[in-house]
Parts: structure tokens; C-alpha cells; sequence
């Protein structure tokens, strides 16, 4: 399948691939340029002999002192229930650098973005509402970067703050 | 004081038509069964739009996890699918195992098996009763509860807790089983077969029950694998998608079992999907159990699983070993791990991150709830307001999975 897929990005989408890093996984990986996951991800999900067409997982990693660029933004897709087709895509990214959404192509997309964008702060372009998912919408920072402190910077950002801003919000509607 | 930087509801920022109301479901709210939150706007009795708000119960376990030892982490697994404690458990484990390349007896795996499917039949009368309860229908739950309970007596013996058991260790089981352990599983087969068929006649067959539930909150077989659904929910919807079938792990391509499989994806499919997965688990055990090997209860690894207490009083290497497994924990080489197991809820992954030190450079869970959730307003939208509290009750939704 690796091969497979090498071969179709060679022929098809070679301007789009970034680097070629040999990591130890258990995961075919590939490195994309964030301007090629858009169409890279839609062909694959159509092309015969692949149709990469489940995505399994969308995550991100903050390599802060360990490699540069800092963030990669990883999306594990799967074609189909052939577990053994899992393959990793990568895009490498620099602090304030943008990915284009994915969501037009699998909807499931829709939270693991905004996840990603609440931890990490890394954003995607095109998505329909870049909002904090899980922390609340008053929170200072992104708490999985790795230069956020393990126990936060404090917890002052009251929850009596909230309270105001919804009721305020409440009164104005 | 702070600048705001989102608006908490785009629906309280839309301009509602005459005659709408918006209705908060939750964060507390008896049809939730968790903490989270659904905004929903109505048109009399019909839904019009409506919207999920997750992270009340957020405990950040993926910063956690960069903190924690590859045991400790152990603890946090507990936590996030409360009512199948040993799926997770045994999910991580295997990722951790499979980075270090170990073997575990046989004996182990039977027995986290047996302890897994278990844990499977739990979740499921958690989820079929519950929907009854919300559904007005309160004795089905009874029911079944009491074998619930029998199952959580043998892993209060097997573990010493019930809910949060952490019953795995690196390499093998926290301890050994105990002697009527066999007896224990056999009896609660016994006892439950019946008691599913009983359950069925009882609330599934039951004619209102049918009338609620048929082509309730249905999502199509396409539009499931779109919004990544996994597990009884795209099951219902007619995919045959099993990680124990497709990708087998421990020994499930050694033991008979089926896949059942829904139609529309509507509430009494999953209802029915789960129902059948019940009696598949109890044939999984009893093969298991009827086979179940003697021997040690972990690989006999002093660097990864902790030494006996007794020798490491007596002996020096005993010792030194105790000693660097509690200070420094495990050592897992560099590299990077995703592996996926089918939890209660759907495929379960856990993807590491190793810089070689005692504690992962980065841990994500890929949990179930969370991806199948983000398609409830889809799934509501243009239904009943009672039709969304059977909805999300037979989605399975644990608050503790959603965020982790």
C-alpha cells in the first residue's frame, strides 16, 4: 500500500510533498505542503486501488526545542476496514502558519479541528466556525503547547468572569 | 477583565423567528446522562436547529499523559469510559506493549479477554436500560442491572475496585486470579443468557417501544463513515466494520463470533446491533473460559514488570529493579505507535509519541464518542424534543470518553 500510494503522489502530486523524513512508525508517513492536503486528500479518497476513504484520527504534535518547524499537524486516514491500510499524512507547520480545513471533504473533520486549534492555537482555514471546542472561551493560551505550564498559568480567568459575559449576553439578546 | 475569544452558542447570536424558543438540555440535565450541553432551538414541539456543547468535564489527560509514567497513565484510562473501565485499561496496554515488543503468557490475555467482553456486555445494558428509562420504560433496566451488579462482584474480587479498576500492567495483570474466578464467570453466563432474551421480550419486542424508536434519528451508511462513526452505531447503519474482525489483536481470530449488523442506523437498530453483541460477547467468554490456561500471571520481565515483594526484601537485583522501575518507570524507545482497539463505543486508539524517556513525548486518544457526537445535530434536526433524548441516549454518548 505504501508503495502504492508513493507512487500515485509521485506521479500526480509531487510539487506538493515537502520532505521525505524517515520516522520509526508503524505508520506509512508522508510530509505534505499545507497547501497540498486539500487536493491530496480528495483524490486519494476517490482514487481506484486506494480510496483512503475513512478518517481515523486528526491530531497534532508540538516538537518545541526538538525540530523546526514547530508543529505537525497529522491525519490518519484508513481505506475502509483494511486496518492494515492506515496511512499518516503530515503537515509541518510554523507558529502562526495556517492549514486549510478539511471539512468539505470528510464532515467528521468538523471537531478534531476545533480541537486541535483549542490545545495547540494551530488554525485552519475554511472552517466554518474556529471556536474553542473544550476549554472554556475565556481561557488564556493553548494548554498542550509544550511551553504551557503543566499546572496552567493559574487559574484567574474566573469562572465569575463567565458568568458575567453570559449573563451579559443574555441581557443584550 | 479578559477578552472574549468566542462566542460560547452561534445560536444565541442568530435572530430567532416569532413563536421559536431556544431549550438548554443540560449541562445537568436527567436525559444527558453526563455533562454536556444542547442547545435547541423548537418550533413547538419540533426541532429546528440545535447544537452541542462539550467540555464541562475536560481533565486534560493528553497534557497528563507527557507527565506520567506508562503505568501511572494507567489511572487516567480509568476515567474516560467509566462504565467499561477495563476496555480502555486494556487498550493502552497493548499500545505500550506493542512499542516495546513483549510477549505476555497466554494465561494473560484469556484472561483480559474474557475480562474485556465482560466489560462489553456492561456498557451495553448501561446503554439499552438507560434508553428504556428515558423512554419511560423503568423495569427493563431492573432487569438487567442485577447481572451487571454479579459482573461487577467478580471484578471487585479480581481487582479489588469496582469501578476504576486499573487491572492492567505492563506485561501482565496487576495480580493473579482468584481461585473461583472460573466458577464466578460460568455462573454470570448462566444467569444472563436468559436475562437477555427476557430483557428483548420485555422492552425491545415491546410494540411502544417499536413506535418510538423505528426510524428515529437514523444516519445513512455514507454519511456515517463521513463523520467517522465506529462501533454498534455504524453497525446500525449497515457497515460491517469490526477492529476485532478486520485488524484482529490478543486472540480474537482464534475464537467464533459474529458481527450483527443494523439497517437504517435509527435508535432500534443500535438498540438491536447492541443486543445481539451482548450474546456474541457471552460466546466469546465461554470459549474462553472452558480453555482458560494456568501459569503465570505476567511475563517474567523484572525491567518492566515490578518483582515480587517478598524477593525484593531478600534479593539484590530484586531490588535494584524495584527500585528504577518505581524512580524512572519504563524506558520505551524512541518512535511513534497508533493502535486501535474496538472499545464498547467504537474503535478506541491511542497514538504515542516516544522521545525514549520515562514518559511519552505526546499521547492522543482517539475516542468514539467524540467523533460520532459532532453528528448529532445533523441527526435531530426537523424530529420531535422527545425524539433527541432517544437519540442521544441510544448514541451512547460518556461524558468522560467525549472529553477526556
Amino acid at each position: 500500500m505504501k508503495e502504492t500510494i508513493q507512487s500515485f503522489l509521485k506521479d500526480k502530486f509531487s510539487h506538493f510533498i515537502s520532505k521525505e523524513e524517515e520516522i520509526i512508525t508503524n505508520l506509512p508517513t508522508f510530509f505534505l505542503k499545507p497547501e497540498g492536503i486539500v487536493p491530496v486528500l480528495s483524490a486519494l479518497k476517490t482514487a481506484p486501488g486506494i480510496e483512503l476513504n475513512y478518517l481515523n484520527d486528526l491530531t497534532a504534535i508540538d516538537w518545541l526545542g526538538k525540530k523546526t518547524p514547530r508543529f505537525e499537524v497529522c491525519y490518519l486516514l484508513r481505506s475502509g476496514n483494511k486496518s492494515s491500510t492506515r496511512v499518516q499524512f503530515r503537515v509541518a507547520l510554523e507558529e502562526d502558519e495556517e492549514v486549510p480545513s478539511i471539512i468539505n471533504i470528510f464532515k467528521g473533520a468538523n471537531w478534531p479541528e476545533r480541537e486541535v486549534y483549542d490545545l495547540f492555537g494551530i488554525r485552519f482555514a475554511g472552517h466554518p466556525r474556529m471556536d474553542r471546542l473544550i476549554m472554556p472561551d475565556n481561557f488564556q493560551g493553548h494548554p498542550l503547547r509544550k511551553d504551557y505550564p503543566l499546572e496552567g498559568f493559574g487559574q484567574d480567568y474566573l469562572v465569575e468572569d463567565l458568568l458575567t459575559i453570559h449573563l451579559k449576553e443574555d441581557m443584550e439578546a | 477583565m479578559y477578552e472574549k475569544t468566542a462566542e460560547h452558542f452561534s445560536l444565541k447570536q442568530k435572530k430567532l423567528p416569532e413563536g421559536h424558543l431556544l431549550v438548554n438540555l443540560g449541562p445537568s440535565h436527567p436525559s444527558t446522562h453526563g455533562i454536556l450541553q444542547n442547545v435547541i432551538q423548537l418550533d413547538g414541539e419540533r426541532v429546528v436547529d440545535a447544537e452541542s456543547v462539550i467540555g464541562y468535564v475536560h481533565r486534560s489527560f493528553e497534557k497528563l499523559g507527557e507527565r506520567y509514567t506508562y503505568n501511572q497513565f494507567l489511572v487516567c484510562t480509568d476515567r474516560m469510559n467509566y462504565v467499561s473501565t477495563p476496555l480502555n485499561n486494556i487498550g493502552w496496554i497493548l499500545t505500550v506493549e506493542k512499542m516495546l515488543q513483549i510477549e505476555v503468557p497466554d494465561k494473560v490475555t484469556y484472561v483480559r479477554m474474557i475480562v474485556s467482553e465482560l466489560s462489553r456486555v456492561m456498557d451495553h445494558i448501561i446503554c439499552n436500560g438507560i434508553l428504556g428509562v428515558d423512554l419511560g420504560a423503568f423495569s427493563g433496566m431492573l432487569h438487567l442491572f442485577h447481572h451487571r451488579e454479579n459482573i461487577y462482584q467478580v471484578l471487585e474480587k479480581l481487582t479489588g475496585a469496582r469501578l476504576t479498576t486499573t487491572f492492567c500492567r505492563v506485561g501482565g495483570l496487576e495480580k493473579d486470579i482468584y481461585p473461583e474466578f472460573e466458577k464466578d464467570v460460568k455462573t454470570i453466563i448462566k444467569g444472563l443468557r436468559p436475562a437477555i432474551e427476557e430483557f428483548q421480550s420485555l422492552l425491545v419486542n415491546n410494540r411502544i417501544f417499536i413506535d418510538r424508536t423505528e426510524g428515529v434519528g437514523g444516519i445513512s451508511a455514507e454519511n456515517a463513515i463521513s463523520y467517522g462513526y465506529s462501533g454498534p452505531n455504524l453497525r446500525a447503519a449497515g457497515v460491517p466494520w469490526d477492529i476485532r474482525k478486520d485488524d484482529p489483536y490478543m486472540f480474537y481470530d482464534k475464537v467464533d463470533f459474529d458481527i450483527p449488523v443494523g439497517e437504517d442506523g435509527s435508535v432500534l437498530h443500535r438498540t438491536l446491533v447492541r443486543m445481539e453483541e451482548m450474546r456474541q460477547s457471552l460466546r466469546i467468554v465461554e470459549q474462553l473460559i472452558n480453555g482458560l490456561p494456568t501459569g503465570a500471571h505476567h511475563a517474567d520481565m523484572p525491567h518492566i514488570y515490578l518483582p515480587d515483594k517478598s524477593k525484593v526484601y531478600k534479593n539484590m537485583e530484586e531490588l535494584i529493579y524495584h527500585f528504577k522501575l518505581i524512580m524512572h518507570g519504563i524506558k520505551v524507545p524512541k518512535g511513534e505507535y497508533y493502535m486501535a482497539t474496538e472499545a464498547a463505543n467504537g474503535e478506541l486508539g491511542f497514538y504515542i509519541v516516544s522521545e525514549g524517556e520515562k514518559s511519552p513525548w505526546r499521547v492522543h486518544v482517539r475516542r468514539p464518542c467524540f467523533w460520532f457526537y459532532q453528528s448529532f445535530p445533523e441527526l435531530v434536526k426537523g424530529s420531535l424534543l422527545a425524539d433527541t433524548v432517544a437519540t442521544m441516549s441510544s448514541m451512547n454518548v460518556i461524558a468522560g470518553e467525549l472529553d477526556c
